[in-house]
């Protein structure tokens, strides 16, 4: 257990996480890399938990092994749909595609930009596969790329040329546009300007406001120190560096 | 526990994962087995499709990838296994049992297909828009107004420059013949559309008018689409899933963006790494 909870209280379960773990397994070097083990923690609607833990930590990891970018070695996360409930660790790839259409939304720093998309399509590519019509998909994309500070005429252009700044602005925009239920944020922080920073805390807030579950890691944890509810502190475990350490 | 499960997905298993069944099947396949008199093409091959994705299936030349689709047009029957399409007002059969005359008219109906060599899809000397009508002929449809109409808008769709509609397809570039296949597959808006090799040999910037064609058709009309592609860059553009075949097995299946970031067969990470 490498898992520290900071405080507690209980509003409307959303996400029930147990003895989660994961190491990834590099067939070519014949080793094992331990990221993290045994993982435990509660989260209900509205609420914000904080991540925290050196480099290497494994904060990224979680996030992903959470919207399973990466599987989990072990262990369980009981997520409540308005459905059911469902175990984001062993759940059908189908099932998966389907929440995180629906309600789970993962922000990252990064931007997968498709070529020859323009910006403002891809922000409102979300609101569209839910079924808005283009027009009023597209005004409600441009109002959000104008809070993050995106300068209109950009707005038709394709982001692969964008900085890496204007990018990640075009990237947040899609991502927090359609209220979800769970919101995994990996360092949505990171390379944005001040004004663009504030843009997003204030939308984060909002969706807090309204219900949204949300577990993120942050540069600089100080920009959303008053939405933080809990923080979960994660240590470095040991990182099987020698080929005859390799679990099994 | 969750460790079985996932070892189970590393040895090319379907697994039966806890479902929520948030989504219905639209194809089935199961143990496809297919082999040509020494070589196997297919062993046992198991294949599930779900509405309005796009399944992307991924390995090297003679992985069994190209078979596959083959089987999903009804072109081949295998020598073992079931394909089942959920088809709303259609007795569910297994495809396999159907005669000649009823996989064409199943073709023409509800699968759409674009070949990498356009040879395979088009009649090169005629029109485009002939090309398309011809599809449209073939499942019945007989006045010439309606033809021409119904022609226009799937090249229109498919981004093909409306003014040339009557032009040879051996008149055309790689990337508007492309489109012409494309057309014609979308005609009659198919339950699945069969992508094989797509933009292989295309210029790299066409590849990608190419590719944003179909994602844009994948989200306005929301077809369902099965890619096969040697091109992991391509897979990675368009899928939503991803298939891994290796000598007529599947070895992995997952999330797309799983199968990129935490392959778990060591041939996946091969073949991923060998990419990046």
């Amino acid at each position: 257990m490498n898992v520290h909870i900071s405080a507690s209280r209980s509003p409307a379960p959303v996400l029930r996480v147990e003895g989660l773990s994961k190491q990834f397994e590099m067939h070519h070097l014949k080793r094992t890399l331990f990221a993290f083990e045994n993982i435990e923690f509660e989260l209900g609607e509205g609420e914000f938990i904080l991540l925290r833990g050196e480099n290497g930590a494994g904060k990224s990891t979680l996030l992903r092994t959470l919207y399973r970018s990466y599987l989990p070695r072990a262990g369980h996360a009981y997520y409540h749909t308005s459905e059911g409930v469902i175990d984001l660790a062993s759940a059908a790839d189908v099932d998966i595609a389907v929440l995180r259409r629906r309600e789970i939304g993962f922000v990252t720093q990064f931007l997968n930009a498709r070529p020859r998309v323009a910006a403002e399509e891809i922000v409102a590519e979300p609101l569209r596969l839910v079924g808005m019509p283009h027009v009023e998909a597209l005004a409600e994309a441009r109002r959000w790329l104008a809070a993050f500070g995106v300068k209109p005429q950009l707005w038709p252009a394709y982001p692969s040329t964008f900085s890496g700044g204007e990018q990640q602005k075009v990237n947040l925009a899609r991502a927090l546009i359609l209220p979800q239920r769970l919101l995994l944020l990996d360092e949505p922080t990171a390379s944005l300007d001040r004004s663009a920073r504030r843009a997003l805390v204030e939308r984060l807030a909002e969706l807090k406001a309204s219900g949204v579950a949300m577990i993120g890691v942050f540069h600089h944890p100080e920009d959303v120190a008053h939405l933080i509810d809990r923080e979960i502190q994660l240590e470095t475990i040991r990182i099987a560096d020698e080929p005859d350490d390799v679990a099994e | 526990m969750a460790a079985a499960y996932f070892d189970g997905r590393a040895t090319g298993v379907e697994r039966q994962p806890p479902r929520l069944m948030l989504a219905e099947p639209i194809l089935t396949m199961r143990g496809i087995a297919r082999s040509y008199g020494d070589v196997r093409a297919l062993a046992g091959v198991d294949a599930t499709v779900y509405p309005g994705e796009v399944l992307g299936i991924v390995g090297e030349s003679g992985s069994g990838k190209s078979t596959l689709l083959r089987m999903m047009n009804l072109e081949d029957t295998p020598d073992a296994g079931t394909y089942h399409l959920a088809l709303p007002g259609h007795e569910d059969r297994n495809l396999f049992t159907l005669d000649r005359f009823e996989r064409r008219m199943l073709r023409a109906h509800h699968i759409g297909i674009v070949y990498q060599n356009p040879h395979l899809g088009l009649l090169m000397n005629h029109t485009s828009s002939g090309n398309v009508a011809e599809r449209l002929l073939i499942a019945g449809k007989r006045n010439f107004a309606e033809l021409r109409e119904r022609a226009r808008e799937s090249l229109d769709a498919s981004e093909f420059p409306i003014e040339r509609m009557d032009a040879r397809p051996r008149e055309l570039s790689g990337g508007m013949q492309q489109r012409v296949q494309l057309a014609k597959a979308i005609a009659l808006e198919p339950a699945v559309l069969l992508l094989d090799e797509p933009t292989t040999g295309l210029d790299v910037s066409v590849q990608a008018l190419v590719l944003d064609t179909l994602k844009r058709l994948q989200r306005d009309r929301r077809i369902t689409m099965v890619l096969v592609s040697h091109d992991l860059g391509v897979i990675r553009t368009m899928a939503d899933r991803v298939m891994v075949m290796r000598r007529g097995e599947v070895v992995e299946q997952g999330l797309a963006d799983q199968i990129f970031q935490d392959p778990q067969h060591e041939y996946t990470q091969q073949l991923v790494h060998a990419k990046l």
